[in-house]
């Protein structure tokens, strides 16, 4: 058995940093955004064989006739129109907005099934903080995409968000219900010790997984089309960062929690915290 | 023999999977290849159903339209129904344009009423923003009597001379009922120039046919009984009252048109989605490939049994996908990609809980009983925990304060229909796979 919980201080510290970097760049360079959520028209067209692209404010059919006319007189060729978007400035708000509803309610629901599945709030709370680590991670992550690569936050990325969101649980759960079988198995025993117990089993389980996942986004970034590809990215970095903070986040902060609760629970009785083998008796009434 | 038929059946319905999972017009050599498609009739049922790939905008080419609806000259009360006529006389303009698989739909977030339309495969996309923007016309044609009528042609075919009453000489139509027989009718009430013009056709055409025409369509074709002459008509005739209602909507809408604007419009060309597609296809097979054989490296024979789960997961997912039918877009495959991952996720925890066991010192065979027992609990939980979040984030009841229509709809789509096959295809198909491969070589 290993004990990864020996080096939680490290883990907190790569989190704090990542995070930390994300943020910076969040407040210092912010992003760039695509017209779903800024209004504008963006022509995507091809002239012997390359590509450009063009944004500006919204254009009605007419002016986008006379642009593309335009452009035909300019490069004295005729031009193929791959993509051609005219959005309002009112619709993407209101997405983004919606969407976030839709995560609070899934958060909920989360927090409800988990609360349930596992007795107590503890396992649900420190899932959702893990998720809500690794929101900031790939929030932080494709702002540095969109500073020095030029991605823009669009609708696809908020689909990459929610993706992210829901593997990071996935991924928590199945080390969760490892920890919640020891205790029921073995009953006595600290909850580093389950935790640790648990780790150990599972981290060959959970790199594996990823690996796959990660060889399928490999071959979609290798191969694939170049419109999916910042998505793709961001997912990469979802996988990557839902995978490390089931046991790194996740884990830990279930450790303290279960400590917390079990010292308040102490207390209100009258007797003084102890800290050893016994503690875990709490959890398996 | 019990096992004998249930190897067949396996064997059948593996084919069958694949027989609806083909592609479509693959040529190879002199023959081109079809998924299947069912057309016969069944105990009187015509059943009819072809299983195709549907894809979306964004992968197939076309476009996709987002009007908005000006409501500010409509009472609250009549606002549903001229939003539905508006949509029904959307979606015979765009009938009109003769594109497959139109989508026409009004959403109603806060105050604001939208209608989307999408228009796959369309070419000239202007046309289609002219033809579906212009308000509803509204007119009355009456028989032209240059025309003689030939013997035995519908009545309809002669209403061919515009009368020049329009739409916008008529106030208000609404369901009124006969007081003596209780009968549902139609009223007209026309404005002054609309009373005048009235009164004249009327007056000419005692005893023949008007037609109301809406966008060059007749909707109704009333013989005229006596001169009107007080702007105030009722159509009267043989309607239910929902009949009645729908004439009336009708007449309204395209006298008093909900006025609409676009604010969105994305067109996606078709060599772009294609080529995104292609690629796709291509990424896809490829990661496929690696992670069988990472399967396969690693969990040697297991891994071998789980990569046949997987594909017949992949078999079994395509084959829901055509069925119900899923319109496949980019968001809509990452979805299908994590779900992938996720049936992975399945077998490789079954797995390792089987080496566990072992492990411990258990029999194999036992280990594999204990191994899947232990497994589905993490299983369960984990999947019904996505499950959640796609269900919530489809929005099955279209609330409108939670995402209605798109991408975000599109990806918890095939999400659902991944994990749920995933707990079908780990939990079963990889156990019976192991009972049949592995005891008798263990």
């Amino acid at each position: 058995m290993v004990n990864f919980l020996k080096y939680q201080f490290l883990y907190f510290l790569i989190s704090f940093f990542v995070i930390g970097f994300g943020i910076f760049s969040i407040l210092k360079w912010g992003y760039r955004y695509s017209i779903d959520f800024t209004g504008g028209t963006t022509l995507e067209y091809q002239v012997k064989d390359k590509v450009y692209n063009l944004k500006t404010k919204p254009l009605n059919e007419v002016e986008q006739k006379n642009l593309i006319t335009s452009l035909e007189k300019k490069n004295k060729a005729k031009i193929t129109v791959l993509r051609l978007e005219t959005v309002g400035p009112v619709l993407g708000k209101e997405t983004i907005s919606k969407t976030v509803i839709a995560s609070v309610l899934a958060i909920v629901g989360i927090l409800i099934y988990m609360s349930f599945a596992f007795k107590g709030f503890n396992y649900a709370i420190s899932a959702i903080l893990a998720m809500i680590h690794d929101f900031f991670v790939v929030v932080g992550s494709y702002s540095l995409l969109s500073h020095f690569f030029g991605a823009e936050v669009d609708l696809m990325f908020v689909t990459a968000i929610l993706t992210t969101m829901s593997f990071s649980v996935h991924d928590t759960i199945v080390i969760f219900d490892k920890i919640r079988e020891y205790l029921k198995e073995e009953g006595k025993g600290s909850i580093e010790y389950f935790a640790n117990k648990a780790l150990t089993e599972t981290m060959a389980r959970s790199v594996n997984n990823s690996m796959t996942i990660v060889f399928m986004l490999l071959a979609l970034i290798l191969f694939g089309g170049s419109t999916i590809r910042f998505f793709i990215i961001t997912l990469l970095i979802g996988t990557i960062t839902g995978t490390y903070s089931s046991p790194f986040v996740a884990t830990p902060i279930l450790v303290w929690l279960t400590r917390l609760s079990f010292r308040a629970l102490r207390l209100r009785s009258g007797q003084a915290p102890r800290s050893g083998v016994e503690e875990s008796n709490y959890e398996n009434s | 023999m019990f096992k004998f038929i249930k190897k067949i059946l396996l064997i059948i319905t593996i084919l069958l999977l694949v027989w609806i999972d083909l592609p479509e017009n693959f040529k190879i050599k002199n023959y081109t290849i079809n998924p299947l498609s069912l057309n016969f009739n069944l105990f009187g049922w015509q059943i009819k159903k072809e299983f195709k790939t549907h894809l979306g905008l964004d992968l197939k080419g076309g476009s996709h339209l987002v009007f908005q609806v000006d409501t500010s000259k409509v009472s609250l009360s009549d606002l549903q129904d001229a939003l539905n006529s508006a949509r029904d006389i959307i979606e015979k303009r765009v009938n009109f344009f003769g594109v497959s698989e139109p989508t026409v739909q009004t959403l109603k977030s806060g105050n604001n009423y939208r209608i989307n339309v999408d228009l796959p495969g369309i070419e000239n996309v202007n046309e289609a923003v002219v033809l579906i923007g212009k308000t509803a016309q509204l007119s009355f044609f009456e028989q032209n009597p240059q025309e003689k009528v030939a013997s035995g042609s519908s009545i309809y075919s002669t209403l061919t001379k515009n009368t020049g009453l329009t739409g916008k000489n008529i106030k208000k139509s609404q369901v009124v009922f006969d007081q003596q027989t209780g009968k549902p009718q139609v009223s007209l009430s026309f404005n002054k120039e609309g009373t005048d013009l009235f009164s004249q056709i009327t007056g000419r055409n005692i005893g023949k046919p008007v037609a109301i025409v809406i966008d060059n369509m007749i909707i109704s074709a009333p013989t005229v009984q006596q001169q009107i002459s007080e702007g105030n008509a009722v159509i009267t005739g043989n309607f239910t009252v929902d009949e009645a209602k729908k004439l009336a909507i009708a007449i309204n809408s395209g006298a008093l048109p909900l006025p609409i604007k676009l604010v969105e419009q994305k067109n996606i060309g078709p060599t772009l989605g294609a080529v995104e597609v292609k690629k796709s296809v291509i990424a896809g097979f490829f990661g496929l490939v690696m992670v069988l054989i990472f399967m396969i490296v690693y969990y040697g024979r297991l891994g071998f049994i789980a990569s046949m789960a997987l594909l017949i997961y992949g078999l079994i997912s395509m084959a829901v996908f055509r069925l119900i039918p899923v319109v496949l877009t980019l968001p809509g495959i990452a979805g299908f990609i994590l779900s992938i991952g996720m049936a992975v996720d399945s077998n490789i925890l079954i797995f390792e809980r089987i080496k566990e066991e072992q492990r411990k010192g258990k029999d194999f065979d036992i280990a594999v009983r204990l191994g899947f027992g232990r497994a589905i609990d993490a299983i369960k939980d984990a999947n019904i925990t996505t499950l959640t979040v796609a269900f919530i984030l489809f929005n099955p009841l279209n609330w409108e304060f939670l995402p209605q229509f798109g991408m975000v709809k599109g990806f918890a789509l095939t999400l659902a229909i991944g994990v749920a096959t995933s707990l079908f295809t780990g939990v079963v198909i990889t156990k019976k796979l192991i009972e049949v491969f592995y005891k008798k070589n263990g």
